[in-house]
C-alpha cells in the first residue's frame, strides 16, 4: 500500500503541472493561436518564479513566498506571450516558427541573466513548501495518504484550475466567443466580437498559466533551477492533443503522463520495477514513446478547433 | 513575358530583404542586452561577434567547421518544409545518425579506412532516414502532427543513443564515446593546413564540401526533377496536388525520411571530423539539430541560401568565442539567434507590404493610361515605366 500511496504521490508532482500547462495550451488553440511557445514560457515563468523565491526566501514564510512566486511566474509568462500574440495576431506570422523562437530565447536567457547577477546558471532554493499533512483530511483513512499528505499547494491550485477552467470555456459568454473565434473567427467577427481581441485573451491566459506551471514543476521536483524544464511544454502540447482540446479528456491525459513520468523517475524506489532488467535510459524512453503510441491511437478522429494557426484576416474571405 | 520576370525578382528581393532585416533586428537585441548587462565591454564585445569569424585563417577555417553540421540540419528543415511540414526534428535523426556513425568507425575494423568510412557516412544517413521516417509514416497513416511526433523522437533517439553508447562505444573516463580511428575519419583534403594560424590548425575538413554538394544535389532534385515538382507541389497546394495525382502519404513520408537522412550525415560529419568530438552522455538534446532550424528560415528554404546561412550562423559562433574574452556568456549568440528567427517569421508582413504598394502602382498606372484608343488616332504615347 505504501508504494501505491508513493506513486500516486509522484504522479501528482508530475500531472499537475501538466494539467496546467495543457489547459493553457487550450486557451490560446481555442481561440485559434498554436502556441508551441509553451517549453519556453514554462522556463521564463520557473526562472524568474525562482529567482524570486531565491530572493526572497530568508524574509518571507514558505507558503506565502510560493503564492507570490506564482504570481510572478504568471506575470512573466503573459509577457514572454505577447511576444508570441503579436506575431502571431497582429503579424500574421507563421505561428510555429515564432514559438520555436521563444523556445530558443528562454533557456539562453535565462542562462545568461542568472550568470550576470550570481555567476553561475543554476538558482538554488530552500524547498520550504512541503506540506507533509493537511490537517484534518490528511487523517482520512486511504485518502488521506493518497491525496492529502506530502504535497503541496500547487497540487491544489491546479485542481482548483482545471474547474475554473471548464466553466470558464463551456459556462461563459467569454468563453463561447473564445471557441467561436478558434472555429470560425469571420463568423465571431460578422455577429461583432473582436477577433484580435479573442486571440490576445487566449494567449496571453495560455502565458499565464504555461508560466504558472514552469514554478510548479520545478518546485516538487528539484532544489534549483537550471533553464530547464526536461521538456515538459512539449509533453503538454501532447497532453492537450490527446486531450481532444477538452477539460475534462485534457484532466486523464494529464494523469497518464503523470503516472509515466512518475514510473520513469521513481522506478528505483519500487521494488517490483526495479527487480526487472531494464535498464534506466528504456524507462527514461516510457513516456515519450507512450505520446507516440498513443497520439497514433487518437489522432484519426482529431477534434482540433478548424482555425487553429490560420492568421486571422480581417480583409480576408 | 515582361512583368512575371519583374514580379520574380521582386520577390525574391524582398525575401531575402526581410532575412536581412531580421538579422539585423537580431543583432540589435544582442547588443542591446551587452550594453545593458556590461556597458563598459559591450562594444568591444560586439565588435568581437562581428569579425571574430575572419580574424584570422584558422577563425576562417571554424566558422566552415561549425557551419557543416548546421548546413545538413538546415537542409533536412528546409527539405521538409519544401513539402510543407516543419521538421523540429532534426536533433533525434543527427544525433543517431552520428552514433551509427561512431558505432561503425570504431567497429567495423575488418574494413579498409576508406570502405569503412563510406559505410559509417552510409549508416548515418540511414539511420537518420528511419528516425525520420516514423513521424512521417505516422503522420501520413494516422494524422499525427509531425511536430510533436518530431520532439517525442528527439528524446527517445537521445536517450537511445545514450542507452546504446554505454553498450558499444563507451569511453567510460571521460563519459562519452571511444574515439575514431583516424583511417574511419572524413579526409582534410589539406583543408588543415590552408586554414591555420602559426601552429594551431584549424578543424575544417572536407566536410564542408560533401555539406555544398549534397546542398546542390537537394537543389537539382528540387528544381529539375519530377520527383522534386511533386514534393513543391505538396507543400505549396495538398489539394491541388491530389487533384493533379500525387500520392500525398507518399510524398510526406519521403520527405520526411530524406530530411531525417540529411540530417543523420550531419551527424556524421561533425562527428567523423577528426576534431576529438565525442558524444558525451548527458541528458541533453543534440543543439545541431534545433540550429537547423533558423539555418533553414534564414536560407528560406532554398538549399543554395542554406549554404550561406549555415555560414553565417557558423559565423556567428565562432564571433561568440571571441566575444567571451570579454566576460559575456556564450548565450548571447543564442539569443540573437532566437530574435532572427522572431523576425523571419515577419517576413509575410513585409511582402505583403511590398505587394501592397506595388499594387498600388499598378493600379495608379492603370487608372493613368487611357481607355482604349479609339481607332485611327495616333499610336499611343509610350508607356510610363511603372514602379
Amino acid at each position: 500500500m505504501n508504494i501505491v500511496y508513493f506513486l500516486v504521490q509522484q504522479t501528482m508532482f508530475f500531472s499537475i503541472p501538466l494539467l496546467i500547462v495543457a489547459l493553457g495550451g487550450m486557451f490560446s488553440e481555442r481561440s485559434g493561436v498554436i502556441n508551441i511557445a509553451l517549453e519556453g514560457t514554462m522556463i521564463m515563468g520557473g526562472f524568474t518564479g525562482i529567482l524570486f523565491i531565491h530572493t526572497f526566501q530568508d524574509a518571507l514564510p514558505g507558503q506565502p513566498i510560493l503564492l507570490l512566486g506564482a504570481l510572478v511566474a504568471m506575470a512573466t509568462g503573459v509577457v514572454v506571450s505577447l511576444a508570441h500574440g503579436y506575431a502571431s495576431i497582429n503579424m500574421k506570422a507563421n505561428q510555429v516558427i515564432s514559438g520555436t523562437a521563444i523556445n530558443m530565447f528562454a533557456p539562453a536567457f535565462a542562462i545568461f541573466v542568472a550568470r550576470m547577477i550570481q555567476n553561475v546558471q543554476q538558482i538554488s532554493f530552500v524547498n520550504q513548501f512541503r506540506i507533509s499533512s493537511v490537517p484534518v483530511l490528511g487523517d482520512i483513512p486511504v485518502l488521506g495518504p493518497l491525496f492529502f499528505q506530502n504535497t503541496y499547494i500547487t497540487t491544489l491550485l491546479g485542481l482548483l484550475i482545471w474547474g475554473a477552467s471548464w466553466f470558464v470555456l463551456y459556462k461563459t459568454r467569454f468563453g463561447l466567443r473564445l471557441r467561436a473565434c478558434g472555429e470560425h473567427p469571420q463568423a465571431a467577427d460578422s455577429v461583432g466580437i473582436n477577433v484580435y481581441g479573442m486571440r490576445y485573451a487566449g494567449v496571453m491566459i495560455s502565458g499565464a498559466l504555461a508560466g504558472l506551471g514552469g514554478l510548479v514543476f520545478i518546485i516538487p521536483t528539484s532544489t534549483q533551477f537550471n533553464a530547464t524544464v526536461s521538456g515538459y511544454g512539449f509533453l503538454a502540447l501532447a497532453v492537450l492533443i490527446f486531450g481532444q482540446w477538452r477539460p475534462g479528456r485534457i484532466l486523464m491525459a494529464a494523469f497518464f503522463f503523470g503516472l509515466m513520468k512518475a514510473i520513469a523517475s521513481s522506478y528505483s524506489g519500487i521494488e517490483l520495477l526495479r527487480s526487472l532488467p531494464i535498464p534506466s535510459d528504456v524507462y527514461k524512453m516510457i513516456p515519450y514513446i507512450a505520446t507516440l503510441v498513443v497520439l497514433a491511437f487518437t489522432s484519426k478522429r482529431s477534434m482540433a478547433p478548424r482555425a487553429e494557426g490560420i492568421p486571422y484576416d480581417k480583409g480576408g474571405r | 513575358m515582361k512583368p512575371k520576370s519583374r514580379r520574380f525578382t521582386l520577390q525574391s528581393f524582398t525575401d531575402v530583404g526581410a532575412s536581412i532585416l531580421a538579422i539585423l533586428a537580431g543583432l540589435l537585441v544582442g547588443f542591446i542586452i551587452m550594453l545593458i548587462s556590461n556597458p563598459s565591454q559591450a562594444v568591444d564585445g560586439f565588435v568581437a561577434i562581428l569579425t571574430g569569424g575572419v580574424k584570422d585563417m584558422k577563425s576562417m577555417g571554424q566558422v566552415l567547421y561549425f557551419a557543416t553540421p548546421i548546413i545538413m540540419t538546415g537542409l533536412s528543415v528546409g527539405f521538409a518544409n519544401k513539402t510543407g511540414l516543419f521538421n523540429i526534428g532534426a536533433s533525434g535523426q543527427f544525433i543517431v545518425g552520428a552514433y551509427f556513425a561512431i558505432l561503425v568507425g570504431v567497429q567495423a575494423t575488418a574494413l579498409p579506412g576508406p570502405l569503412r568510412l563510406v559505410l559509417a557516412l552510409l549508416a548515418a544517413a540511414a539511420a537518420g532516414g528511419l528516425w525520420g521516417a516514423v513521424p512521417g509514416l505516422l503522420k501520413a497513416l494516422l494524422n499525427v502532427n509531425e511536430v510533436i511526433a518530431c520532439i517525442m523522437m528527439n528524446y527517445i533517439g537521445m536517450y537511445f543513443v545514450n542507452f546504446m553508447v554505454v553498450r558499444t562505444v563507451f569511453d567510460s573516463l571521460k563519459n562519452q564515446t571511444t574515439r575514431v580511428p583516424s583511417e574511419a575519419n572524413l579526409p582534410k583534403w589539406g583543408m588543415d593546413q590552408l586554414f591555420r594560424s602559426g601552429a594551431s590548425a584549424s578543424s575544417v575538413n572536407s566536410g564542408i564540401i560533401l555539406a555544398v554538394i549534397m546542398a546542390v544535389v537537394i537543389f537539382i532534385v528540387l528544381q529539375k526533377t519530377r520527383f522534386g515538382y511533386e514534393q513543391k507541389a505538396v507543400g505549396l497546394n495538398r489539394d491541388a496536388a491530389r487533384y493533379a495525382g500525387i500520392s500525398q502519404k507518399r510524398s510526406v513520408v519521403l520527405s520526411m525520411v530524406i530530411a531525417g537522412a540529411l540530417a543523420g550525415l550531419g551527424g556524421a560529419f561533425l562527428y567523423l571530423s577528426g576534431s576529438g568530438k565525442a558524444i558525451d552522455v548527458v541528458d541533453v538534446l543534440a543543439a545541431e539539430g534545433f540550429n537547423g532550424i533558423p539555418v533553414a528560415l534564414l536560407g528560406l528554404s532554398n538549399p543554395i541560401g542554406i549554404i550561406f546561412s549555415g555560414l553565417f550562423v557558423a559565423y556567428l559562433t565562432v564571433g561568440g568565442f571571441n566575444m567571451q574574452l570579454y566576460e559575456f556568456a556564450p548565450q548571447v549568440i543564442e539569443i540573437i539567434t532566437a530574435v532572427i528567427i522572431y523576425f523571419s517569421a515577419f517576413a509575410l508582413l513585409v511582402k505583403n507590404i511590398v505587394e501592397r504598394v506595388r499594387r498600388k502602382r499598378q493600379e495608379a498606372a492603370d487608372t493613368a493610361k487611357p481607355p482604349d484608343p479609339p481607332p485611327g488616332a495616333s499610336p499611343p504615347v509610350k508607356e510610363v515605366p511603372t514602379a
